[in-house]
């Protein structure tokens, strides 16, 4: 049961992002470019997934189990802090550079985009070495 | 400012909105699980190395995002692709991007869709920042260095 739900939901997830415009880097940077000549699509994309979110999350926070029997784990983290900030501010600056953020750039993978393959490739080396090399290091300085 | 009405397309883009909304939706009340690609490809790629369990469901999620365009083709050509960036772009996009996500905890899903129809501020101070970040970034490429 939760095995298909997450196939489900990763297949309309993929499909809502080829409909939305997301998996065209020219269509983002046109949302980022305010100064140019701005295309305000990517809020509608934002306003239709957050409309139905609303009501999804108001759902999760009031029950403890998901359909399929797993526990509903929701973020308990409230803390706004230099990671989190930064973390941010070094993604925008890839999405801004590529017009890829990671859901769309592996769907448009998927489609045999090879520059988007070359993009997924440097996105799990920078992935590892945040989880692998930076996180770890951290640990180790908080820990002596 | 000016308005790029050729490209504007904010049926589809709402449309496409709703799904991602519902498939979020999905994910939370019938698996439990946030349907953040940052946070799910993170635990897919550990993974490899470590071998948790609940893993299993990361790597369906991300088979169920690569089957979509299989099934768009079916029924519709695939919408463009317009990449204006070459390889070394590419690459260093992808690694601030990568490392920039697992350290805010997050990318557009994870804070963007869920965190924000959470309410939750730390989402929101994430999607600032990084919405900020990359419309500075588009000014200082296109603008300030492309001269356009």
């Amino acid at each position: 049961m939760g095995a298909l739900t997450a196939i489900i939901s990763g297949l309309v997830f993929g499909l809502g992002l080829l409909a939305s415009g997301m998996t065209d880097p020219a269509k983002v940077k046109g949302f980022l470019d305010v100064a140019g000549a701005w295309n305000p699509s990517l809020a509608f994309v934002m306003a239709g997934a957050i409309a139905v979110g609303l009501v999804a999350f108001a759902l999760a926070r009031r029950r403890q189990t998901a359909w399929s029997g797993a526990t509903i784990v929701l973020p308990a983290s409230t803390a706004i802090d230099a990671p989190l900030v930064t973390g941010g501010v070094l993604f925008g600056i890839g999405w801004g550079i590529a017009g890829f953020c990671p859901g769309p750039a592996l769907v448009a993978l998927a489609s045999g985009s090879g520059a988007a393959g070359l993009f997924v490739i440097a996105m799990l080396a920078g992935m590892l070495l945040h989880d692998n090399v930076w996180a770890r290091r951290q640990r180790k300085v908080a820990s002596a | 400012m000016s308005v790029d009405w050729n490209h504007f397309t904010p049926l589809a883009s709402l449309a496409g909105g709703v799904a991602i909304g519902v498939a979020a939706a999905l994910y939370v009340l019938g698996a439990g699980r946030i349907a953040g690609i940052a946070g799910i490809v993170g635990s897919a790629l550990q993974s490899l190395r470590t071998r948790p369990s609940n893993a299993m469901l990361s790597w369906l999620f991300i088979a169920g995002l690569a089957l979509a365009p299989w099934c768009w083709r079916f029924v519709a050509p695939l919408p463009a692709m317009r990449v204006d960036v070459g390889a070394a772009g590419l690459i260093a996009a992808g690694l601030l991007v990568g490392f920039g996500v697992r350290l805010g905890n997050g990318c557009t899903s994870g804070h963007g869709v869920c965190g924000l129809s959470r309410l939750s501020l730390r989402s929101l101070a994430n999607v600032i920042a990084f919405m900020g970040a990359g419309a500075v970034t588009v000014f200082v490429l296109r603008h300030l260095i492309g001269g356009t």
